[in-house]
C-alpha cells in the first residue's frame, strides 16, 4: 500500500545518495564503463537538474538511482533506505511505493483512456478500481486535463501526453520523482509549463526531483544542477554558482 | 490490473481478432475432425447395435464385426452345450448384389437371423412387421435399403414391394431404422435359412453365433466359459467394440489421417497464437518496461499476460466448439459425414487450446522475464 504524507522522512536525510556508484555493460572488449565511481546527492525539496553530453552516464546514473538498474559497486540510498543487497522483489515494491517516473517518449499505453493510464501506480500499489480511478480523474482536473479523462493519449497534443504522463508519476505521491528529458520533445512554450508543475512538485515536503536533460531552457527551474562528465561527476552547481552556470549556458 | 491487461489486449483489434480467429480455427479442427473420427469409429462397431446380443462368438481369428470366417454349422450346438449359455442362435452375415427396380444394381449388407427366435433382429421396425420373416422369400430392410433400391428416385420401396437379391425376389415385410453400416451398406434381414438361399452357395456358411448368459451370470463369465470349452472367439460388446477399434486404429489409415489433421490443427494454433501474441508483446515491449519501472513485478506481469492469453483461448474455444456445434447440427439430418462429440473429445480440445493459449504466453513472458526496466530510459 502507499506510504501516507504522515511518514515523511527526517529532512536532512538526502533524498539519493550514490557513493563510489561504478556501472560497466558488457565484458571483454566491448566493455564500457558508463559510472567511474560517481558520487552524487539529491536533496528534499528540490529540483534537481543532471547535465552533460550524450553518453557521460546521466541515464545510467538516473537508472541506478531509481532502482532500475543493477550497479557493479559503491553504495546506493535512497530517502535513508540503502538499495545495496536488497532483495529484487523490495526493490520492486520500493520503487511502486516511492518512485515516480516520467519519460521522454511518454510511454503512455495508447489502447487505455487517460483515467486508466493514470491509474496504474495506484492499481499496482493495491488500491481499488474505483478509488484509483476517481483519483486519477481528479488529478487530471487538477492539470488541466478535466473532460478529457476518457480520452486516449495519441488523441492529445504532446504537451497534454507529458501533463498526463506527469499526473501518472504524481498520482501515488512518490517521494522521488525521476524524469529522463521530459521537455526535449516539446516546444518552447510547453516546455516551461511542464517544468512549472515539476518545479512545484519538487517543493512539496519530503520530496525531491531529479531531471536528466540536454535542454538549456529547463536550467532557471534548477535548485541545483550535475554537471557529468565520461562517467563521473565534472560539478555540483548552487545559488550564485547556479546562476553564474545557466548565463554562461543559456 | 488484470482489466487494464484485457483493455490493452481488445485495444489492439487486429491483432485480436488474429488471435481468436487463430484459435477458433484451431478449435474446429480438432473438435470437427475428432467428431468425424469419432462418429466413424462409432459405423465400425454398428451391427453390435443393429443386432444386439450379449455375447458374440466367431472363429478364433476373427478380431472385428465386420470381419467374416464361416464357421462349422455344429459350433452352434457347442456353443450351447456349455454351461452357463442360456441360448445360441445362428448369424449370417454377407455382402450380397441387389438389383433395383430401375435395373442397377446396389451392394447390400444382407443379414440372416434365427427364424424361430428373430433373435439379433432390428430393434425399431417402422413399417411392418419382423415376425413376417418366418414366411418364404422375405425381407425387413433398412431406410437406406428402401431408398437406396427405391421404386424410382424419391419413391422408397415400401411394404409389399419385391426387388431381387442375388437374381431371387425378395419381398419386403417390413421396414427398420438401423445405425450406419462402417462401409455405407444398406442392412436388409432376412430368416437364418433364407438368407443362405439368397447368398451364393459356399462349403460353411455360418458367420456367427450371438447368445445370452444365464440369468445370475455375466457376459464376461459365460464368454470366458465359451472360449476354454470351445476354442471359438467370444466377445462381449465392450471386448467386441475395443477389438474392432483396435484392429481399425492397426490396421487402416484412417486414424493416422484423422490425427494428422487434429495434430495440424494443434500446430496451426500454436503458429497463428504463438507468433501473434509474441509479435503483440514486442510491440508492447516498451509499455511493460514502463510497467516493470513503475514496480509491475516479473509474477505479476505474467499473470497478466498469461490472463490475456487464455482469454482469447477461451473466446477461441468457445467459437470453435460452436461452429463445430453448428457442423453438427448440420450434418444430424444427412446422418453423413459420421459425426460424434463426445465430452471427453471436448475436454482433449480445451486442454489442447490452453496449451496453446499457455505456450503463446510464455513466449512473451520470457521476453518480459528478461526486459530490465532501465530499458525504457533508453530513447
Amino acid at each position: 500500500m502507499i506510504t501516507s504524507a504522515s511518514t515523511l522522512p527526517d529532512p536532512t536525510t538526502p533524498a539519493v545518495s550514490l557513493r563510489g556508484v561504478v556501472k560497466a555493460f558488457g565484458t571483454g572488449d566491448a566493455r564500457t564503463v558508463a559510472l567511474k565511481g560517481a558520487d552524487f546527492t539529491a536533496a528534499q525539496g528540490e529540483l534537481h537538474l543532471l547535465v552533460g553530453p550524450s553518453g557521460c552516464g546521466k541515464t545510467t546514473l538516473l537508472s541506478v538511482a531509481a532502482g532500475t538498474l543493477d550497479w557493479d559497486s559503491g553504495t546506493v540510498d535512497v530517502f535513508g533506505t540503502r538499495l545495496n543487497g536488497l532483495p529484487k522483489s523490495k526493490v520492486t515494491a520500493f520503487r511502486r511505493q516511492h518512485v515516480g517516473f516520467i519519460f521522454q517518449q511518454f510511454n503512455l499505453i495508447p489502447t487505455l483512456d487517460l483515467t486508466e493510464n493514470v491509474s496504474v501506480p495506484l492499481l499496482l500499489n493495491g488500491v481499488r478500481r474505483h478509488e484509483a480511478e476517481e483519483r486519477s480523474a481528479a488529478l487530471l482536473q487538477r492539470l488541466g486535463l478535466g473532460g478529457k479523462e476518457r480520452k486516449r493519449p495519441t488523441q492529445l497534443s504532446g504537451g497534454q501526453q507529458q501533463r498526463v504522463a506527469i499526473a501518472r508519476a504524481l498520482v501515488h505521491e512518490p517521494r522521488l520523482l525521476i524524469a529522463d528529458e521530459p521537455t526535449s520533445a516539446l516546444d518552447r512554450e510547453t516546455g516551461h509549463q511542464i517544468m512549472e508543475i515539476l518545479s512545484t512538485a519538487a517543493r512539496s515536503p519530503g520530496r525531491s526531483v531529479i531531471i536528466v536533460t540536454h535542454d538549456p531552457r529547463t536550467y532557471g527551474y534548477a535548485d541545483r544542477l550535475t554537471e557529468m562528465e565520461d562517467g563521473g561527476i565534472a560539478g555540483v552547481h548552487h545559488g550564485q554558482a547556479l546562476r553564474d552556470f545557466i548565463s554562461i549556458h543559456h | 490490473m488484470f482489466h487494464l491487461a484485457l483493455r490493452m489486449l481488445l485495444g489492439d483489434r487486429a491483432k485480436y481478432i488474429m488471435l481468436i480467429g487463430g484459435l477458433t480455427f484451431s478449435a474446429l479442427l480438432m473438435t470437427q475432425q475428432n467428431g468425424v473420427f469419432q462418429g466413424l469409429l462409432a459405423w465400425t462397431t454398428s451391427h453390435m447395435r443393429n443386432m444386439r446380443a450379449s455375447i458374440w462368438v466367431v472363429d478364433s481369428r476373427v478380431e472385428q464385426v465386420n470381419e467374416t470366417k464361416a464357421l462349422r454349422d455344429t459350433d452352434v450346438n457347442r456353443v450351447r452345450s456349455v454351461a452357463g449359455v442360456d441360448f445360441a442362435m445362428p448369424l449370417f452375415q454377407s455382402v450380397l448384389k441387389a438389383r433395383a427396380a430401375d435395373g442397377s444394381e446396389k451392394l447390400i449388407q444382407m443379414i440372416g437371423i434365427h427364424a424361430g427366435t428373430l433373435f439379433g433382429g432390428p430393434t425399431q421396425i417402422l413399417a411392418g412387421e419382423l415376425e413376417q420373416l418366418r414366411m418364404a422369400n422375405t425381407v425387413v430392410i433398412d431406410e437406406l435399403a428402401a431408398e437406396r433400391l427405391g421404386r424410382a428416385a424419391g419413391i422408397p420401396l415400401t411394404v409389399g414391394d419385391t426387388f431381387e437379391i442375388n437374381d431371387r425376389e425378395a419381398r419386403v415385410v417390413g421396414v427398420c431404422r438401423t445405425e450406419r453400416h462402417f462401409f455405407g451398406y444398406p442392412y436388409v434381414f432376412s430368416s437364418y435359412d433364407q438368407a443362405l438361399q439368397f447368398a451364393p452357395r459356399q462349403r460353411k456358411m455360418l458367420s456367427m453365433i450371438l447368445a445370452e448368459p444365464k440369468a445370475g451370470l455375466t457376459a464376461d463369465e459365460v464368454a470366458n466359459a465359451i472360449r476354454s470349452e470351445t476354442g471359438l472367439a467370444a466377445y462381449t460388446v465392450p471386448q467386441f467394440e475395443k477389438s474392432t477399434i483396435s484392429w481399425i486404429w492397426r490396421n487402416t489409415g484412417i486414424p493416422a489421417s484423422f490425427m494428422t489433421t487434429i495434430i495440424l490443427g494443434f500446430i496451426v494454433g500454436i503458429a497463428i497464437a504463438g507468433q501473434t501474441f509474441y509479435s503483440f508483446v514486442l510491440e508492447n515491449l516498451r509499455h511493460l518496461g514502463a510497467l516493470k519501472a513503475m514496480g509491475a513485478s516479473n509474477g505479476l506481469l505474467s499473470a497478466m499476460l498469461l490472463f490475456q492469453a487464455f482469454t482469447v483461448g477461451l473466446i477461441g474455444y468457445g467459437l470453435g466448439l460452436g461452429l463445430t456445434a453448428a457442423f453438427g447440427f448440420a450434418v444430424a439430418d444427412h446422418g453423413q459425414p459420421p459425426f460424434r462429440l463426445l465430452p471427453d473429445s471436448l475436454i482433449r480440445t480445451f486442454v489442447a487450446i490452453l496449451l496453446i493459449s499457455g505456450f503463446a504466453a510464455l513466449l512473451g513472458i520470457r521476453k518480459v522475464a528478461k526486459l530490465e526496466p532501465a530499458v525504457v530510459f533508453r530513447g
